[in-house]
């Protein structure tokens, strides 16, 4: 039984142009899968339809059996919950602190009161300050964000994800900002809410290795439409090539 | 910078030292305001100044009288201000894309902040005095009136440029518009948004009392009273008291800035 369903999406921000033409695939409950393609391919795009935070035109986007194309407001803030986003800029508050920012994850739950006035049950911190201990930045739970290190940050973004208890996690290039070893820790990280806590994982990459290295499946995306769906192995010099539409060596040229 | 584009932006700078030239030239010539003129009288007016604002004894007597006005002129400028601020905390929300409720309104805000704030102060109290008359409300509406179009603008832009992203992230775990503003939008802003209602705090207050002028109140009302009794050494004092208070809200105001920011 599939957790996502995706049944011939489209989507044009203008008339004139369509960003995703005709997607189609499916995704297992625990999965760990891949985006990959050019810029302005529309990964973030097809990334942001999962939830919504892209209104989608045509197609069928069916999340954990409900239909998330017709879903009212409420029922949508709802879906929300359940489908957590991690960014490449991190998109925290960076005044607040990093146990606030985590615990911003539990608003979907609470009344617009509840969300205001900042009550947070004893279970959702202790909560927050597991997540933070397994992500390793426990000792800065009371340090302003901007103070933390774009790994650090990013880790912080993780968290806020996960306390939302989740299904789904949509990330959008989670370490395109990050130098290599700490993208290397995001991705670990990534990895093991996958394999450990059977977390579906969706994430955007630029980097085919880090794709390849990690997914149990890869979609490549070009011009809005898939033009790759398989596993690492499946992945050949000439699939690559198909998807970028350049040769691989012009790749790390450019 | 390499040696091509330095040499063009010396010409854009010749060009534009140029430019400021003709146009000094030419609208002195249409106004008929000659320089040289103008630069003579300057050592007589000094001498009339340091002559007759002087700040004598006798008008010392009359200090507690200017302090009391002064004190409400102020406290008409901070109140203004803080009701202002408050009206353009919605609108600004209104206004800004990443919180926006809908495009009525958000156009809607962002006209209001475009014509009170295109229309000077003055010209503001000049157009209420017709409807409410020589009083205090028309000085309070006047410094409310610009002080809304100004802090909206500064609003939309403090929103726009420091909450988008977080916007986006709390919006995507099913956060309510208000949870994000109360939240998110407003911890993020808060310093820059003190820091811009400060600002229109002394901007009032220096407005405030050639709005006072014209609507016959606060140290304004004084100043005029003075000035048109020929009892200059009031003037002084009064104009000194000003100063002052400016001064002191400067530092004030600066001191905050240290801290929040
Ligand atoms: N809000 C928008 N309005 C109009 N066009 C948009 C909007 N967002 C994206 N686009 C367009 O949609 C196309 C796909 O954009 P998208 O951001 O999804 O690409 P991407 O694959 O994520 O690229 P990148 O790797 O650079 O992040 C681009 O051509 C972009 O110009
Ligand atoms: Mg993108």
């Amino acid at each position: 039984m599939s957790l996502l369903k995706v049944e011939g999406l489209g989507k044009s921000y203008t008339s004139d142009i369509k960003i995703l033409k005709n997607i189609n695939f499916e995704i297992k409950a625990g999965e760990f899968v891949s985006i990959i393609g050019p810029s302005g391919a529309g990964k973030s795009t097809m990334l942001r339809c999962m939830n919504r935070m892209v209104e989608f035109n045509e197609g069928k986007i069916i999340f954990n059996n409900n239909d998330v194309g017709s879903l009212n407001k409420k029922e949508l803030r709802k879906l929300r919950t359940s489908i957590g986003m991690v960014f490449q800029h991190y998109n925290l508050v960076p005044r607040l602190t990093v146990i606030e920012n985590v615990l911003h994850g539990r608003f979907g739950y609470k009344t617009t009161m509840q969300g205001i006035l900042g009550r947070y049950t004893e279970e959702e911190k202790e909560r927050a300050f597991y997540l933070l201990e397994k992500l390793g930045i426990h000792e800065h739970a009371y340090k302003r964000c901007d103070q933390l290190s774009g790994g650090q940050q990013q880790r912080v973004g993780i968290c806020r994800a996960l306390i939302q208890e989740p299904k789904l996690v949509l990330c959008d290039e989670p370490i395109a900002s990050l130098d290599p070893s700490s993208s290397k820790i995001i991705m670990d990280h990534l990895k093991s809410i996958s394999t450990e806590m059977g977390i579906t994982c969706l994430v955007n990459l630029h980097q085919v290795e880090v794709a390849q290295n990690y997914s149990d499946r890869i979609i490549g995306l070009n011009k809005g439409e898939i033009v790759f769906s398989g596993t690492s192995s499946e992945l050949s010099e000439e699939q690559i090539n198909k998807i970028y539409g350049t040769e691989t060596k012009d790749l790390i040229m450019a | 910078m390499n040696e091509k584009t330095m040499r063009k932006s010396r010409w854009q700078t010749v060009i534009f030292l140029l430019i400021i030239i003709v146009l000094t030239y030419l609208s002195s010539a249409i106004t008929q305001f000659n320089f040289i003129d103008g630069m003579a009288t300057i050592p007589e007016a000094v001498g009339w100044i340091f002559s007759n604002l002087m700040i004598t004894q006798e008008s010392l007597g009359k200090l507690p009288k200017i302090l009391e006005k002064l004190n409400e002129t102020i406290l008409m400028s901070i109140a203004a201000t803080t009701l202002a601020a408050v009206v353009s905390l919605f609108l600004g929300l209104f206004g800004s894309k990443t919180t926006k409720i809908n495009n009525f309104l958000s156009v809607f805000a962002r006209f209001i902040a475009s014509v009170s704030r295109n229309i000077p102060v003055v010209a503001w109290s000049l157009i209420l005095l017709l409807s409410f008359g020589q009083n205090s409300v028309t000085g309070f509406l006047a410094l409310f009136v610009g002080t809304v179009g100004f802090l909206t603008r500064a609003f939309i832009e403090s929103i726009d440029e420091a909450s988008q992203s977080a916007v986006e992230a709390l919006k995507a775990t099913g956060a309510t518009y208000f949870q994000i503003v109360s939240k998110a939008v407003i911890p993020q802003c808060l310093p820059q948004m003190i820091s811009w209602i400060l600002f229109m705090i002394e901007t009032n207050i220096r407005n405030a009392t050639l709005v006072g002028i014209l609507t016959a109140t606060g140290i304004g009302y004084t100043f005029d009273v003075y000035y048109k009794t020929l009892n200059y050494n009031a003037v002084a004092l009064v104009t000194f008291c000003i100063v002052i208070a400016v001064l002191i809200v400067d530092f004030i105001s600066n001191y905050i800035r240290r801290v929040i920011l």
